[in-house]
């Protein structure tokens, strides 16, 4: 014999209920994840509103100016590309290094561990700090001045932990089996990473520094507080001169657009650009992950 | 693409006794374990091993899973020392001389003592450089001696014929089965004198199973073998001594012929009649 606890009609009712809550769970969702998407459109909607029939050719290849109708952004662009010449490099060597020691050679205990904590822990520090370390280390303690390199290498510190964990996770991914086979044929640690290890974790590894870098190349406090100059400069040639990077330019710009109203759209433009270089960057990088996806 | 013919060997069944009996009075040891422990941590995993690992010879280790048996492959050519908090005390001799001894390095050691794991594990690369690779770490960067070692290689592996018009293609492509006798011709080309099989045929279909073990019984011509296995008909087909390894201690150590036709120990005789395992 069964024994109903509940009549068919009333569990007719619950079901109805069941089934519209669960619908609702359904759209409740799907408007969380609207919201992101709404505030993203406004933004490029204002942005190409105000700035994209200000973007053209002249626009990119002219130099500062403090006339609107003339000011160009060639000094920002060239800045922003020598800045990541001397990040790109610098935060690989590192983060890389500093990766393949935590991952391959570091005994795993205390030591390890408070490492690892501490590159953590980095990641999380406002970008306004590592400004005033870049400022106290680069531009005052080893005299270089509000150039390029310190710059750069200022950046570099800034993404330095990120791209470390990158790298790790890159490295944590390849097969244990992959090593052992090289271990065991006689290979040393370092022909194993440089041969086997390394080799199979590169794809990530560049995907996870190129990341890293389309965020130094968005920051703007560091170099603020660096001191980058707001005035007319000439164009960057080395990475001992003196520079200004895009986000720096926008934000100067959208100081000055108080006094005169057109450098809100310079502004404008000038983002547009820097929202097409992040692009590209970020393009690269899922192009890179997915030609070179394996399976082991 | 031809088709590989893989010669049996001839010996009947009497001719391999007398083969196993001359074996015991004429082959050295190659390797010697003499009262050999060793613990990851506070667990001991293995007690007091005492067997040798004659020369030119197929050693079959059978025995339950966790027994100690692969732990006891990879402390032959030091692998286990990979696993953190390992210890170790016993001897183990490799051609008279102890494989721990500070005159000889790891990686010198492996040189001479390859291994072929459970899994197949070529590396991400074509099957030409899955083997040039130990030569080549080794110094060798001639390309016609590297031709040569490769074509050698697989052909000791009989793979030569499967794999010679695509040899830089990617040795993922291959099967199971050809990727694992790749990673045996990939051993082959280091010039090993000893090689470690850990279940090299756990992870095969029973077609490439035969064809691994009629390989294995070629190459003991010129290589000492030993191979871990779970499969007892296996250790049986192919093996010319056997040691039976249980809760990290060998049970019993002999001809594969005494092991499983008339076992001394009623532990061996439960397991290799199928009563556990």
């Amino acid at each position: 014999m069964t024994i109903h606890y509940i009549s068919a009609s009333e569990r007719g009712t619950r079901m109805k209920m069941r089934i519209i809550i669960n619908e609702l769970a359904k759209y409740l969702f799907l408007l969380a994840t609207l919201f992101g998407i709404v505030v993203l459109g406004i933004l490029l909607y204002q942005i190409f509103a105000d700035g994209f029939s200000w973007l053209n050719i002249d626009f990119l290849t002219n130099k500062l100016s403090t006339d609107a109708e003339k000011a160009g952004i060639l000094g920002a662009i060239l800045g922003t590309l020598w800045l990541m010449l001397v990040v790109a490099p610098v935060t690989m060597i590192l983060g890389v290094g500093t990766a393949i020691y935590l991952e391959m050679y570091a005994k795993k205990g205390k030591i390890q561990s408070i490492i690892q904590t501490n590159i953590s822990n980095l990641a999380g520090i406002p970008s306004i700090v590592y400004g005033i370390l870049g400022m106290t280390v680069f531009v005052r303690t080893l005299q270089l001045g509000n150039i390029v390199l310190a710059g750069g290498l200022t950046m570099a510190l800034l993404i330095l932990p990120i791209t470390i964990v990158a790298s790790q996770e890159a490295l944590r991914a390849i097969p244990a089996s992959l090593s052992e086979a090289s271990y065991g044929m006689g290979a040393t640690k370092w022909q194993t990473i440089k041969n086997i290890v390394l080799p199979a974790a590169l794809p990530s590894i560049l995907t996870g520094a190129i990341l890293s870098l389309s965020r130094a190349i968005g920051e703007t406090a560091p170099l603020v507080v660096i001191g980058i100059p707001a005035l007319l400069i000439p164009l960057p040639g080395s990475i001992f001169d003196k520079f200004t990077v895009l986000p720096v330019q926008i934000y100067y710009w959208t100081l000055d657009s108080t006094m005169i109203k057109e450098y809100a759209n310079l502004a404008a433009a000038a983002i547009i650009v820097l929202l097409a270089l992040l692009l590209i960057l970020n393009l690269t990088a899922i192009i890179i992950r997915n030609k070179f996806q394996k399976t082991y | 693409m031809s088709t590989v013919t893989i010669e049996r060997p001839k010996n009947k069944p009497q001719a391999n006794v007398k083969v196993l009996k001359t074996v015991e009075v004429n082959k050295k040891a190659m390797f010697e374990t003499q009262n050999f422990n060793l613990w990851y941590g506070e667990k001991q995993a293995l007690k007091n091993i005492d067997i040798s690992i004659h020369e030119k010879e197929v050693t079959a280790i059978i025995g339950p899973s966790g027994c100690g048996k692969s732990t006891y492959l990879k402390a032959l050519n030091r692998m286990v020392e990979l696993v953190p908090n390992v210890r170790m005390t016993g001897k183990v001799i490799y051609d008279n001389k102890s494989i721990f001894d500070p005159s000889v390095t790891v990686e010198q050691l492996r040189t001479q003592v390859g291994m072929v794991f459970q899994k197949p594990n070529p590396f991400p690369k074509s099957i030409y450089d899955n083997i040039a690779y130990g030569p080549k770490i080794h110094g060798i960067r001639n390309k016609m001696i590297l031709d040569e070692i490769v074509e050698t290689s697989l052909r000791n592996a009989y793979l030569w014929d499967e794999v010679k018009d695509r040899l830089h293609e990617n040795a993922y492509r291959l099967s199971g089965g050809q990727q694992q006798r790749l990673c045996i011709a990939r051993c082959l080309a280091i010039d090993p004198r000893v090689i470690l099989m850990d279940e090299p045929t756990s992870a095969l279909d029973p077609q490439s199973t035969l064809k691994v073990e009629e390989l294995i019984r070629t190459l003991k011509e010129k290589y000492t073998i030993a191979i871990v296995t779970h499969n007892m008909q296996q250790a049986a087909r192919i093996s010319d001594r056997t040691a039976f390894f249980l809760n990290g201690e060998v049970v019993e150590f002999a001809e594969t012929a005494h092991i499983f036709n008339n076992p001394s120990d009623k532990r061996t005789e439960g397991y290799v009649s199928g009563q556990f395992g």
